[in-house]
């Protein structure tokens, strides 16, 4: 056994730590936030400097040979300080599937540019009805000579309004199990037929709905095997899920210390109000939340970075730090008071991604039936 | 014991609604409505629905007729007030602290010059009143505030600066706490004013709340005059006013029907609504989850009755008006949730957005419930009432 | 990192499974009705079993009972990481084992007691022949503890105890008590308190018997008439038993029924897989899905929580925080794995052991009971949320 992290994993936790509250304060991520595009090419150029776009792909693919482990003790620390922008988009949706699914010419095309920053990618999975189930996805390609024709409508898309390239989650035959017949491709954002159009969100991430009129994809942009996209899919949405999980389990410590740092601050009736018992089992109980969430994601985490089965640890993560993240969240707000309900305060900030960050890749019941059917229910 | 409305209160119910039916203007169907989300135009349309209201006697509906109001029993307020809330009609805080809160004390303490002054005003919807109370380190300590007011000649000349102050920018008359004593103890040292907006040396600065909405503001009083004749009741008397004022009826009823148009739209979308192929309404986790939220309603509606039948048979509420906000509020908190609960990712979509939801009525309500808990006076604060006024429990 | 076991760990793992299932009387965990996290039902608090001393015994020739301590005491030189794998594995089969002596008693000896001291106690203590209780409590010291009353006064080469001791769960059943009086009552109670052991045979001790809720005798109070005790059963200093009773709170650390819980949860499942309502089986019910798929995921949390500590304690980092999570996660637990099998088992949930047709032998039924302890016995979770609060994240008392 061995439950701490490495000594690579530590500095580099404490230098994102100190990256980031540097390069990413709190006025830019609001800026970001407010803006259409969520990204900063600035700040997109020092992190791949840094190696942290690559920091999950093999070196010769221009990256830095970690691990998924690796790359969640960074999410944390993103989770932590926030950080608006494509880097989950593009590094674990599709950075992953390119790795796990490409053919070797795509990774040196598209991974390499990913690696480098050059290239920002997301993958369209989600349509109308919100959900990561393969029956929901009813986007169609259809071969005809050496391409195919892609039609239909994707939603809650991140970043797709700043991405280069996008891959697509879509039908490419008629079959009884709704899984069997779904493949990837990869689109050019720039090509004929495809409309973007942003969504203004809770979260205030960048969703958007991309809706592909008879878009033109040539034959050799098909990710994998024609039919076995599904596959492909669930393993990615298991690493984003996770991975979303370690995001979250860093702004719920952020939430916490903040919380913590203002009850001990705060000054009513003649002492510091974290001196009252009904707040400091609020930050009893916000504490034993977010080391739940990071253990569990951890393991999870572990878990999937090994290679093992991950199905049951991962959806038991994301269905506990769902839910916890948002609980420790609205606490922080009940001991900000009103302060914390302005604009100009942070907390808020937080409160908004626990929401989004519960809505992506599946929310807590979503996950507790997959636990659930794991259990053997 | 009887739980059924008369015929004639029932008869009544039918009368707000056919009203309400023709007197809310189509265009508030379109906005963003809702408390803390007032807009310039929104703010326009619900001073001019306050008007109207005031105008059937309905705005201040508790006040007797000579003032202006209806003089309408405990009940058909109750009534009144669950109708307006639920068909989501233009009123709102505005309306909860100028009547309700300002225009009571008023009645119960103002001179009879201020109340000939100010409440007809009030029950017309002619004037708005901002609160005075929170200071930056006053807040759930409100005996801290360092406002002061120290009389000269035929005047007290107000210094200091309170926060919080809801809608101050639209705000014709501030209702003001200042400490006009400061050698006496808390709690003996403050009175109360009522204080002209337009005067010389009041400084608004507004603060936008997370919806993104401009509803607070710090108000900053740089020598400002206000005549002698401006306070309200007795001298360094105002902590006893003001916990009075805690006794008036408030019965909640807003924010249990504001809970039940949530559930209603929620109980509609997943209706009509599919996930996976299935209709939500299908999903047993969601039926359950929404069961449970009409059981919590009901029991809040309860709450809130049982205050208007305490007042209609001449009793005062004790511990009960705490009570039955507290359940009512958090309530609002687990409603918009589950609410989201129920939307999924659409929840998520923004007034404004493509494909967003019914003007993303959960959305707005999700961010606004976190102010729940918080304003006047943080459960916190009210579950302190509860335990000891209500049961008895020692404070040390 | 890495969440597996060593092939070590994983062999002594083996090993203890084997031991139990080969040395537990037969029919034992079969009349067992404990409950995890509770007090009021675990049989050693209720009768002498000569069965279970025995196993103690061997337990003991094992090295196992104090398998943390260091070698030249008598302990196992083992690591927490493993004294945690064997409470785990002894809770989730029921079996007996836990006592004061070993767990509370026997590490603030070797930590402070005198080399006599340890001469005397030690030795008995690591064969398992002594099973101690815990002299604590008192009927106006609880959450308050510092507000004890029972005195103890010099005379020669003895102390003589005055006062009365409550909710002590097998005293009657127990040798020694591990007691805190006041002996000094001028002084703060923080330095006026001594920790001594007291004889159960030294006259003047009255055991009376509580009956608990569950309807069985576990719990006594117990009163102190003028009872002398040798002064060199004081623990460490005079007057300094606060503070030691401060620091053994950090050998409790793992005192947790963990395999318990997931044997109790177990039972649960299986219940919903093979029991039909309305001719569907349970486990085809969405919401008794949920409920369970919510328990197992607390269930994890609470194992990831109880290896860290350990694994936190083996390398010498300070599991403050993880220590009063655990005991906050796992008592709240207890009262909602009891809570969600009386939902998911409905009408019959009620039936109380011996009843015919009472699931899963009544236990749910007695849990559901017993739990209202879990979140009460050795410090309620409003205590534990204060520790966690202060010493966990620096919020400050006043």
């Amino acid at each position: 056994m061995d439950l701490g992290l490495n000594e690579e994993q530590e500095m580099l936790k404490k230098s994102a730590r100190e990256f980031l509250s540097k390069e990413c304060p709190k006025k830019l991520v609001r800026e970001l936030d407010e803006s259409d595009s969520g990204l900063s090419r600035e700040l997109w150029k020092k992190m791949a400097e840094l190696g942290w776009i690559g920091l999950p792909f093999p070196e010769k693919y221009g990256g830095n040979g970690g691990t998924l482990l690796d790359l969640i003790v960074l999410l944390d620390e993103m989770g932590y300080n926030i950080v608006p922008g494509p880097f989950f988009s593009t590094v674990v949706l599709a950075g992953f599937t390119l790795l796990q699914a490409g053919s070797e010419e795509q990774k040196q095309t598209y991974l390499t540019k990913i690696c480098s920053g050059d290239m920002i990618m997301t993958f369209a999975i989600t349509e109308l009805d919100g959900t990561y189930l393969p029956e929901s996805i009813e986007t169609m390609a259809e071969a005809k000579g050496e391409q195919y024709i892609l039609k239909g409508t994707k939603l809650f898309v991140p970043d797709a309004n700043i991405a280069d390239f996008l891959l697509v989650a879509a039908r490419t035959g008629k079959s009884t199990n709704p899984a069997d017949a779904i493949s990837i491709f990869l689109v050019d954002a720039k090509s004929a037929g495809v409309k973007v159009t942003l969504l203004k969100t809770l979260g205030r991430d960048k969703l958007c709905e991309v809706v592909f009129e008879n878009v033109k994809i040539p034959s050799k942009n098909l990710v994998g095997k024609l039919n076995g996209g599904w596959p492909v899919i669930r393993s990615i949405l298991r690493k984003a899920t996770v991975a979303k999980c370690a995001e979250m389990v860093g702004g719920a410590q952020a939430s916490l210390d903040m919380a913590v740092s203002y009850a001990k601050e705060r000054v009513q009736f003649g002492r510091p109000i974290g001196s009252f018992q009904a707040i400091q089992h609020y930050c009893a109980n916000m504490v034993t939340d977010v080391d739940g969430s990071r253990f569990i994601t951890y393991k999870a985490a572990w878990t999937e970075s090994e290679g093992l089965p991950a199905d049951m640890e991962v959806s038991m993560a994301k269905a506990w730090t769902s839910e916890a993240y948002k609980r420790v969240a609205v606490l922080a707000h009940q001991i900000f008071g009103a302060i914390g309900f302005t604009m100009d305060h942070d907390m808020h900030l937080y409160f908004r991604r626990a929401k989004a960050g519960e809505l992506a890749y599946g929310d807590a019941d979503f996950h507790r039936e997959i636990v659930a059917a794991q259990l053997g229910l | 014991m009887d739980f059924k409305f008369s015929t004639e209160e029932e008869a009544f119910r039918r009368e707000v609604k056919g009203w309400l039916k023709e007197a809310i203007p189509p265009r508030w169907r379109e906005l963003p409505t809702g408390f803390w989300q007032e807009t310039e135009e929104s703010w326009k349309i619900s001073r001019q629905f306050q008007k109207n209201l005031g105008m059937k006697g309905w705005l201040a509906p508790a006040y007797p007729a000579e003032y202006g109001g209806a003089g309408l029993g405990h009940i058909k307020r109750l009534i009144l007030a669950e109708e307006l809330t639920y068909h989501d009609a233009p009123v709102s805080i505005e309306t909860e602290i100028t009547v309700n809160w300002v225009g009571m004390a008023l009645q119960h303490f103002g001179s009879e010059q201020q109340k000939q002054d100010f409440i007809p005003r009030i029950a017309k919807g002619d004037i708005i009143f901002c609160l005075g109370y929170s200071e930056p380190n006053a807040g759930s300590d409100l005996a801290s505030l360092q406002t002061r007011a120290v009389e000269q000649g035929d005047n007290y000349v107000i210094n200091g600066q309170k926060i919080w102050c809801s809608y101050a920018h639209y705000a014709d008359y501030c209702w003001l706490g200042a400490v006009t004593d400061p050698d006496l103890p808390k709690h003996r040292n403050m009175s109360m004013f009522v204080v002209d907006m337009k005067n010389p040396g009041i400084t608004i600065r507004p603060l936008i709340n997370v919806i993104g909405c401009h509803s607070f503001n710090e108000v900053f009083f740089d020598d400002v005059r206000t005549p002698k004749d401006s306070l309200v009741g007795v001298k360094n008397n105002g902590w006893f006013q003001l916990a009075m004022a805690l006794d008036f009826e408030r019965s909640g009823v807003q924010t249990a029907a504001a809970n039940k148009l949530l559930l209603d739209h929620m109980v509609n979308y997943a209706k009509t609504n599919k996930r996976g192929g299935k209709l939500l309404s299908k999903d047993p986790i969601l039926r359950n989850l929404m069961a449970e939220m009409a059981i919590e309603i009901e029991v809040a509606r309860m709450l809130c009755y049982r205050i208007a039948w305490i007042y209609s048979k001449g009793g005062h509420s004790n511990y009960e008006s705490s009570q039955a906000m507290i359940f009512g509020s958090e309530l609002l908190r687990r409603i918009s949730d589950a609410g989201m609960r129920v939307l999924g990712q659409y929840g998520q979509l923004a007034f404004g957005s493509h494909r967003a939801v019914e003007r993303a009525m959960m959305f707005r309500s999700y961010l606004a419930s976190l102010s729940i808990g918080v304003g006047g006076g943080t459960n916190e604060i009210q579950r302190n009432i509860i335990a000891m006024r209500g049961l008895g429990l020692p404070r040390k | 990192m890495d969440f597996r076991f060593s092939e070590a760990e994983k062999r002594f793992r083996a090993e203890v499974e084997e031991f139990i299932l080969q040395e537990i009387p037969p029919g034992y965990a079969d009349k067992d009705l404990y409950w995890p996290g509770g007090y009021g039902a675990i049989g050693e608090f209720e009768v002498r079993d000569p069965a279970v001393e025995k196993i103690r015994k061997k337990m003991g020739e094992r090295g196992w009972l104090t398998m943390a301590w260091p070698r030249e005491y008598g302990g196992g030189g083992r690591s927490f990481v493993e004294q945690a794998i064997f409470f785990e594995r002894l809770s989730y089969y029921d079996a007996p084992g836990m006592d004061v002596s070993t767990l509370i008693s026997g590490p603030t000896i070797l930590r402070f007691g005198s080399e006599e001291l340890k001469k005397e106690w030690i030795p008995r203590i690591v064969r398992g022949d002594l099973k101690f209780w815990l002299a604590y409590s008192e009927p106006n010291a609880g959450s308050d503890l510092a507000a004890i009353q029972a005195r103890a006064t010099i005379d020669g080469d003895d102390l003589i105890v005055n006062g009365q001791k409550i909710w002590s769960s097998g005293a009657h059943v127990s040798d020694c008590g591990w007691m805190v009086a006041r002996t000094d009552m001028a002084a703060p109670p923080y330095k006026g308190t001594t920790l001594f052991i007291v004889d159960n045979k030294s006259p003047g001790i009255t055991i009376r018997p509580i009956v608990n809720i569950d309807g069985f005798h576990s719990f006594n109070e117990v009163f102190f008439d003028n009872v002398r005790v040798p002064k060199k059963n004081v623990v460490g200093d005079m007057n300094m038993g606060f503070y030691y009773l401060m620091v053994a709170l950090d050998f409790e650390r793992l005192v947790i029924s963990m395999g318990g819980f997931r044997h109790r949860y177990e039972d649960l499942l299986n219940y919903a897989r093979n029991t039909r309502r309305n001719g569907r089986l349970l486990s085809e019910d969405a919401r008794v899905r949920a409920r369970l798929s919510q328990l197992a995921i607390e269930i994890e949390i609470a194992y990831l929580l109880y290896y860290k500590t350990a694994w936190m304690m083996d390398n010498n980092l300070f599991p403050n925080i993880e220590a009063s999570e655990i005991k906050l996660i796992t008592t709240l637990l207890s009262r909602k794995l009891a809570d969600a099998g009386m939902e998911i088992m409905g009408q019959q949930a009620q039936l109380w052991p011996g009843s015919p047709h009472a699931p899963l032998r009544g236990r749910f039924a007695v849990g559901y009971l017993d739990s209202i302890s879990a979140v009460i016995g050795a410090g309620t979770s409003e205590i534990q949320r204060n520790i966690l609060a202060q010493r966990g994240l620096g919020l400050k008392r006043r």
